[in-house]
């Protein structure tokens, strides 16, 4: 196996410390109804050139956890605790005139839905240049050029005739090509896509990804992307965290996520992924339940009320205690969930496999 | 067995857990209707208690009016010439000024407000009587635009078509209407024509009614816009396309289906609408052209009063505080009404 | 853009000819017989009939509707009158008022500057203060000025314009003797220069605009909450943006956009005469000459306000939908 390993790698820039770390990273929200734990101890590394998938059910947390590494938190009510290191810098003590001059920079995001993500009354064109010159002390004229250039490297025909358009005259594909040249505008080393093709149909999806990864050879940036699909995460990721109520449940490389996931709710996700080759009576199997509710979350392990595997545990630690995210093996693979490792590889291979 | 990209996802379909959001332990914490979390807020909001308060104590002086006046034993009609010593109460010299009480005002024990200058009705007592009006019309002409608003744009909305066209371009024409030119205009003229219409002389009881027609006939389109907007989307709804395919009528699906589901909007605008026409009531008998004398109104006394604001403010300021007092209680209620539905609010 | 306008432009003469048609037909039901109005004292049978040929009065409705609806139409306006004593009435004609045979029209040109100046003081007054305290509510939401705004809104539209005005009037002319009570000489800025121009029109821009201004705060204040929600306000902070170009650039623009129409139908309705504020401070302007015609059954007056009046919303209307267009990039005309 080829790939770096989130929790082993290394290789790290100047500082000793891996490009992008976080440790421990809680984001919890007060409300009427209570403190909403959004985020409850999220951990990972990711070095630059590579891309980290986050995988999760809506609530999960996975949105909420790429706001804070912007530091768009700040300012709100959210509570923001743990670490973020990026590039050897803290950001979560970061001041937001601090962190302001990073974003767009060095860490730029792309949103999920690119027409309520751009504004609708300034031109795509202005909308780019604006994230240029905010970054660099440039007349307009090399920030447009540079526009027309991106424009033009994400695929987008005659750019400097769409430049002067407004995001609802491009359709909805055109329009997250427009996003990401937004966010390549300042060359940012970091790159977090939210759900990047959720609202893209499976071609545009396709060709989207592809270009994601070729601008990510191209500039050597680190991607995180983050994705309710696994195949997306199949087909960019080097390595996957599985959120399940705003906990880590399993994370490691993509292959052992995807070859020998040994997490009951990584297999209902697994499960639940339709596939060509199946026959037709071949039913689609899903996770029984709902996802918790981030106020009242369960005592125990978090994905107990809907775990179908609680007779593989002794006594009552699903219900009774948090499970540990533990590591098995020396691949970086690691999982929280109370039944043996070796029990659950059993069970993987006997009872889900063959019915994927 | 390959781990390619899936093919088929629909944007939301990728985790089926997502749409089985119907299990009892979902319930325990999220499964409160908008109505109950909306009674909860208001329950607990402290503004909301209060100008409940304040406008059920309206309410109860309205409908009490006589038993209340009764207490003070005099009539709102009684022109009051002399006290129980039987000295005056008025300065003939002066106008009409009453005699003593604070700036003018003529108050006493008697007359806790003061007497009217010139001919010595009870302030209070046409204060109580006048509650009755406000309320009568402002809540008469509530129900008139609610009703129209909300079975026009039902229809409209539903039927969509030439029905909607013609009915749309209703909207916009009353829309366009210089609105209070025109009830102020309309009203009398319609009052003067009782005799004829209704058979009913040009009295007070007739002009509530007109009143009351004219501010719900011009209140009705703005309304009927919104619910149209409403019920064009909630048609599309996939509970009211079941009911439909199932061959559900449209009587049954607009009034089963689709206007539970507006009563959040119509119960909003309600609040807007009655503390607006009980202004709108105030306005229009201060200009003369609403109720007219002798039934007491908070409009009138207000333009009686500005002839007397030199010697006595406090004539004008009793009924202004009066229609204050209960503008504002509704205004509040109504916002808090408004919050406790907003189903955003308090949230993030 | 051109056929767009033509096709507005058609609608909005369709709509003022459907409210002069309900209006003529409404107000002329009136059994008040106009005849006695004119003759006054001197009615008799002969007299009665001398009014009723001179005016037409005798004609079926719909004659006479035609009649007056030719005074609007025909560039030359109408005659008035019988053999012998016929007068020409030049376009615009609205007819002569009953009571002082005076034509409507002059009366209406008359009084409109004073409206004029009303209307648009009070605007710039509540465009101000509204647009300023429902965008500091906004940013601060939750905090003490937010709820400071929020109060004042909410009192604001709960005082009745004749509570407030009288308020101030008696607080301010009355009491304080600050401001002499008002003098209609002084409503004209050009004849009598601006210091006593600005005395006789302060306190009922105030009067007017609270209401309006308490609005504002209140949908400044949501529509500002409710952008800076909005995933391009995420996007531009993602950016890096300073937090006064979010909040300049990318918030307010947009929530100022639904203001724009409404601000525009808000002035056009009060063009056509600000009646209780006009009362109140004896402002002889639309609004006192509808309320005076109103209330004297002086029906062509009448007639001619509510005409004159809806042209302003009406033109407001158009006005306001091509603004639109302009600054909202979506908004195709068509």
């Amino acid at each position: 196996m080829t790939e770096s390993v989130t929790t082993t790698a290394t290789a790290g820039t100047g500082t000793g410390r891996p490009f992008l770390e976080l440790k421990d990273l809680q984001v919890h929200f007060p409300t009427d109804d209570g403190l909403v734990k959004a985020v409850n101890g999220l951990s990972f590394t990711l070095e630059r050139g590579k891309t980290l998938g986050i995988v999760g059910e809506s609530g999960s947390g996975k949105s909420v956890s790429s706001l804070a590494i912007m530091g768009l938190q700040k300012g709100t009510q959210a509570q923001v605790s743990g670490e973020i290191w990026l590039d050897g810098a803290e950001l979560v003590s970061m001041s937001v005139p601090e962190i302001r001059r990073l974003r767009g920079q060095q860490v730029a995001m792309i949103f999920q839905d690119p027409l309520s993500a751009m504004h609708p009354f300034y031109k795509i064109g202005d909308q780019l240049v604006e994230a240029y010159l905010v970054h660099n002390n440039a007349p307009k004229s090399v920030a447009k050029k540079r526009a027309i250039e991106l424009l033009d490297r994400v695929g987008i025909p005659s750019p400097s005739k769409r430049f002067d358009d407004y995001p609802h005259q491009f359709s909805g594909g055109m329009r997250q090509r427009a996003m990401i040249a937004m966010a390549l505008m300042c060359d940012p080393q970091l790159l977090i896509a939210d759900e990047p093709t959720t609202a893209l149909d499976v071609t545009v999806q396709a060709q989207i990804l592809d270009l994601m990864m070729d601008l990510q050879k191209e500039f050597n940036s680190a991607i995180v992307i983050i994705t309710h699909d696994l195949g997306v995460v199949a087909q960019m990721a080097q390595d996957v965290v599985v959120m399940y109520g705003g906990r880590v449940v399993e994370s490691g490389p993509v292959r052992d996520i995807f070859y020998r996931p040994e997490m009951p709710y990584t297999w209902g996700l697994l499960g639940s992924i339709p596939r060509v080759n199946r026959g037709g009576d071949h039913r689609l199997k899903s996770i029984r339940g709902t996802p918790p509710s981030l106020i009242n979350l369960p005592n125990g392990c978090p994905f107990q009320p809907r775990c179908d595997y609680q007779q593989y545990v002794e006594g009552h630690s699903c219900v009774a205690e948090v499970p540990e995210l533990l590591q098995i093996g020396t691949g970086g693979h690691r999982v929280r969930c109370h039944i043996e490792s070796e029990q659950r590889s059993r069970l993987f291979a006997e009872q889900i496999k063959p019915n994927l | 067995m390959t781990l390619g990209v899936s093919e088929a996802q629909s944007p939301e379909g990728g985790l089926p857990a997502d749409h089985l959001a119907d299990t009892a332990e979902a319930k325990q914490i999220e499964g409160r209707s908008l109505g109950q979390i909306a009674w909860a807020r208001l329950k607990k909001d402290k503004i909301a208690v209060a100008s409940a308060i304040v406008i059920l104590i309206i309410i109860g002086v309205a409908i009490f009016a006589p038993l209340i006046v009764k207490i003070n034993g005099f009539p709102p009609d009684q022109f009051n010439k002399v006290d129980a010593n039987g000295d005056p109460l008025l300065n003939t010299r002066d106008g009409g000024i009453p005699i003593g009480g604070l700036w003018g005002s003529g108050m006493s024990s008697e007359h806790w407000l003061g007497v009217e200058p010139q001919n010595g009705r009870d302030v209070f007592s046409r204060l109580v009587y006048g509650t009755r009006v406000s309320l009568l019309v402002a809540l008469g002409g509530t129900i008139i635009a609610i009703v129209l608003g909300t079975v026009i744009g039902m229809v409209s909305g539903y039927f969509r078509g030439t029905v909607d066209t013609l009915l749309s371009r209703l909207m916009d024409i009353i829309l366009s209407f210089p609105y209070l030119l025109f009830v102020m205009a309309l009203t009398p003229v319609i009052a003067d024509r009782g005799q004829d219409l209704f058979g009913i002389p040009d009295n007070n009881t007739l002009r509530m009614g007109v009143l009351m027609f004219v501010l719900g006939f011009f209140g009705w389109a703005y309304l009927a816009r919104i619910v149209r907007g409403q019920v064009l989307s909630l048609r599309e709804r996939e509970f009211v396309e079941a009911a439909r395919s199932l061959g559900a009528g449209p009587a049954y699906v607009i009034f089963r289906q689709i206007l539970p589901n507006l009563i959040p909007t119509l119960l909003v605008y309600t609040t807007l609408l009655i503390p607006s026409y009980i202004t709108a009531e105030a306005a229009l008998s201060f200009l003369g052209v609403g109720i007219k004398e002798p039934t007491a109104s908070w409009g009138r006394m207000i333009d009686d009063a500005s002839d007397w604001i030199e010697s006595n403010p406090l004539y004008l300021f009793f009924p202004g505080t009066a229609l204050f007092i209960t503008v504002l209680a509704f205004n509040l209620l109504g916002d808090s009404v408004r919050d406790a539905l907003d189903p955003r609010a308090g949230r993030s | 853009m051109g056929r767009y306008l033509i096709r507005r432009l058609l609608q909005t003469v369709l709509i003022l000819w459907v409210i002069s048609a309900i209006t003529f037909f409404l107000f002329w039901v009136t059994p008040a017989n106009p005849a006695l109005l004119i003759c006054g004292k001197n009615c008799n049978t002969e007299t009665i009939a001398q009014v009723n040929a001179t005016y037409g009065f005798d004609d079926p409705l719909i004659v006479q509707y035609g009649t007056y609806m030719k005074g609007l139409v025909n560039p030359g306006g109408r005659m008035i009158g019988t053999e012998g004593s016929e007068r020409k009435c030049p376009w615009p004609c609205f007819g002569e008022s009953y009571q002082n045979g005076v034509p409507v029209w002059d009366s209406i040109s008359e009084a409109f500057p004073a409206t004029f100046w009303l209307a648009t003081g009070a605007a710039v007054l509540w465009l101000f203060f509204g647009v300023l305290l429902g965008l500091l509510a906004a940013l601060r939401k939750g905090k003490w000025l937010d709820k400071l705004s929020v109060g004042i809104a909410l009192f604001g539209v709960s005082f009745p314009t004749i509570v407030f005005g009288y308020l101030l009037l008696f607080t301010f002319i009355v009491k304080l003797n600050w401001i002499p009570f008002p003098d209609t000489a002084n409503a004209a800025l050009f004849t009598v220069g601006p210091a006593k121009w600005l005395q006789f029109y302060i306190l009922p821009w105030i009067t007017l605009a609270l209401v309006f201004a308490a609005l504002y705060t209140r949908l400044t204040r949501a529509n500002m909450i409710d952008t800076m929600n909005e995933d391009y306000i995420r996007t531009a902070r993602a950016k890096g943006l300073g937090e006064g170009t979010v909040v300049f650039k990318h918030g307010l623009r947009a929530a100022l956009t639904p203001i724009v129409t409404i601000f525009g139908l808000d002035l056009g309705g009060l063009l056509g005469g600000a009646v209780i504020t006009e009362q109140i401070f004896s402002i002889t302007g639309l609004g006192k000459l509808s309320i005076d015609s109103v209330l004297s059954n002086d029906l062509p007056a009448i007639m001619g306000v509510v005409l004159f009046a809806a042209v302003f919303v009406v033109v407001a209307n158009i006005i306001v939908d091509i603004l639109y267009a302009f600054i909202d990039p979506r908004v195709r005309l068509s």
